[in-house]
């Protein structure tokens, strides 16, 4: 098991492998890639349990589905580096005849992917499918999910909670990544999302937070506190706050790398606050 | 004339809750789930015999089609069911996100399609779907005629992998292909081979073409009639086998001339044998209240509407 500090170097390799994919096309997602990345690297080499390989019905391990799929960076370079797939592939994120599209597919069989996303509230229902289906192939493994929290405004996001609770899906651990922000503004101007949490709760799930989701030790911690509370008859939620754009000091603290490509220069700075540690693809 | 036997009026509907039934007892990957319409979709038995593999999720279309994926993952073979209307275009993007594009192995199932549904009106009665779901790479769209064919169907589906969009109704209509007629998806049935015109139907149009060729032929018209069940893949070949013979076609269905099954075959002809062909379709409009038939008959959905068709295509040879 990999300590702490390998985590950490994973950390920061992940982030310039963010910033260089992002940059190399001139498109795609940064800011929330880079506020969730503590969380895929813990969740990928930390909490998860996963066999070799990758075979889509993914039986006998553990499972994740990504619903904000914009934030595909992140996810691919997680996956590359744990091994689903070379890391030189990285190279040709959003480029044509790629396997890494602009948000993940199963089209070109990426290993790792199971479910397309990207158009944004579908991720949990599809997640709590792939859950009842492990209950019906008594594979005690578990099911895991991120959301975006401005995608809760879908409705489809609101069914499904509804039905997870109610059908006692207790094998499902959805984390909301409560960053605050989405493309046209802070969350709570563009439609108020108001107390996540406690809209989780009395839809009848089982919520815990992490107050600093860009805090290593704390999402280990967190997600397995939420990985104890599966098996008891409720759907577990994880409310994760971070801060879009963490780890690049000018990303942070704004909507405006929600769906921008820093220039060379800003790529240096960037990569500069992220001095190499694992190797760069 | 090959003669049919109307072996009693069922519905369409009632033919995927027989053909449920029999999946339930013999694939135990088959599993059902269903938005508030149990009753309508005629699968009670399948769910008394199999609670375990049965998900109610209430009125929530659009989380019954991600579940439905998700449940692929893990190798189950969901099969939703409620309205056509709400199978389709209710739930365009996450059909074609989560299922579609993802090539899960989900079968639609869609009960009330067409004007048929009746006295419900237009809100419930799409006649758009056929083209909302040929339209998506990889989707699979059958729209059987009668009881026997919509069991044999839903059998067939299950065998097959892939996203399946499969169409039924709601009136009892003639149920006259035979009890065991083996279903192969993508195969058009030829029902009764002629020379002057080629019919070819869907759904519950497919008894309504037999009784026009009947009426032709005391006519002195031999008209060709195939049973297209599957409407993508189209049986391209048996079409234009049909055509280059009669050197005519009128195409009938219960669903808009725009995006339905005369479309698919205007594109094969255009293609490979230009020809004359006529629709009985609606004409780009909603339903509205009214019996089944007289619905059918108001909007040109009969017998009486593809004798007339006939007679025009034939002037145009």
């Amino acid at each position: 098991m990999p300590n702490t500090q390998e985590l950490q170097d994973l950390v920061t390799q992940v982030r310039r492998d963010i910033l260089r994919m992002v940059h190399k096309v001139n498109s795609g997602h940064p800011g929330g890639s880079l506020g969730c990345t503590e969380f895929f690297v813990a969740l990928y080499n930390e909490v998860m349990e996963l066999k070799d390989g990758f075979d889509m019905d993914g039986i006998d391990e553990d499972l994740f589905f990504l619903s904000n799929g914009h934030i595909s960076p992140v996810f691919y370079s997680v996956l590359a580096r744990k091994g689903y797939f070379p890391v030189d592939e990285l190279n040709t994120f959003r480029l044509i005849d790629s396997r890494l599209q602009g948000h993940p597919t199963t089209h070109e069989g990426l290993p790792g992917v199971r479910i397309a996303s990207g158009s944004l509230g579908q991720g949990m229902s599809v997640a709590i499918g792939a859950a009842q289906a492990k209950k019906l192939n008594g594979d005690s493994h578990l099911v895991y999910s991120l959301h975006g929290d401005g995608e809760l405004q879908e409705g489809q996001n609101w069914e499904a909670i509804m039905y997870a609770a109610g059908n006692k899906v207790d094998n499902l651990i959805a984390t909301v990544d409560r960053n605050g922000q989405q493309i046209d503004g802070g969350t709570e101007d563009v439609l108020p999302l108001g107390d996540v949490s406690e809209k989780f709760r009395v839809f009848g799930w089982d919520v815990l937070e992490i107050e600093n989701g860009n805090d290593l030790d704390q999402v280990i911690a967190g997600l397995k506190e939420a990985k104890s509370r599966t098996g008891k008859g409720k759907p577990v939620c994880v409310v994760m706050t971070t801060e879009m754009g963490n780890g690049v000091d000018f990303m942070m603290h704004t909507h405006a790398w929600h769906g921008k490509a820093p220039s060379d220069e800003q790529l240096e700075t960037a990569l500069s606050q992220n001095p190499e540690t694992l190797g760069d693809y | 004339m090959t003669t049919y036997t109307d072996q009693g009026k069922q519905d369409t509907r009632s033919g995927f809750g027989a053909g449920m039934t029999e999946l339930g007892r013999t694939n135990p990957n088959v599993v059902a789930l269903c938005a508030d319409l149990v009753g309508s979709l005629k699968i009670q038995t399948f769910i008394d015999e199999n609670p375990e593999r049965f998900f109610q999720v209430g009125i929530a279309e659009a989380n019954m089609m991600g579940i439905a994926a998700g449940l692929t993952i893990g190798g189950k073979i969901p099969f939703t069911g409620t309205f056509a209307n709400f199978s389709t275009g209710r739930v365009y993007d996450q059909i074609r996100q989560s299922i579609a594009y993802s090539d899960k192995n989900v079968k639609i199932c869609a009960s009330h399609a067409g004007i048929t549904l009746g006295e419900d009106g237009a809100t419930h009665q799409i006649l758009e779907d056929i083209g909302l779901m040929k339209m998506l790479p990889g989707m699979t769209v059958i729209n059987p005629c009668d009881f026997n064919q919509t069991k044999a169907a839903t059998l067939a589906i299950a065998e097959h992998h892939g996203p399946v969009y499969l169409r039924f109704g709601r009136p009892k209509v003639a149920n006259f292909t035979p009890v065991d007629q083996k279903f192969e998806i993508g195969k058009a049935l030829m029902l009764n081979e002629g020379t002057d015109v080629t019919i070819i139907a869907t759904g519950h149009l497919v008894w309504q073409a037999l009784i026009a060729a009947e009426n032709l032929e005391n006519q002195g018209i031999s008209a060709e009639v195939i049973n297209i069940h599957t409407i993508k893949p189209l049986d391209d070949e048996a079409i234009l086998a049909s055509v280059k013979k009669t050197g005519c076609v009128v195409t009938a269905e219960e669903h808009n001339f725009l995006g339905g099954l005369g479309e698919s075959v205007s594109r094969v002809l255009a293609t490979h044998h230009p020809a004359p062909q006529e629709f009985v379709a609606t004409q780009d409009t909603f339903g509205e209240s009214g019996t089944p038939d007289q619905l059918m008959d108001k909007y040109g959905l009969n017998n009486k509407a593809i004798e007339a068709s006939v007679l025009k295509v034939l002037k145009r040879k």
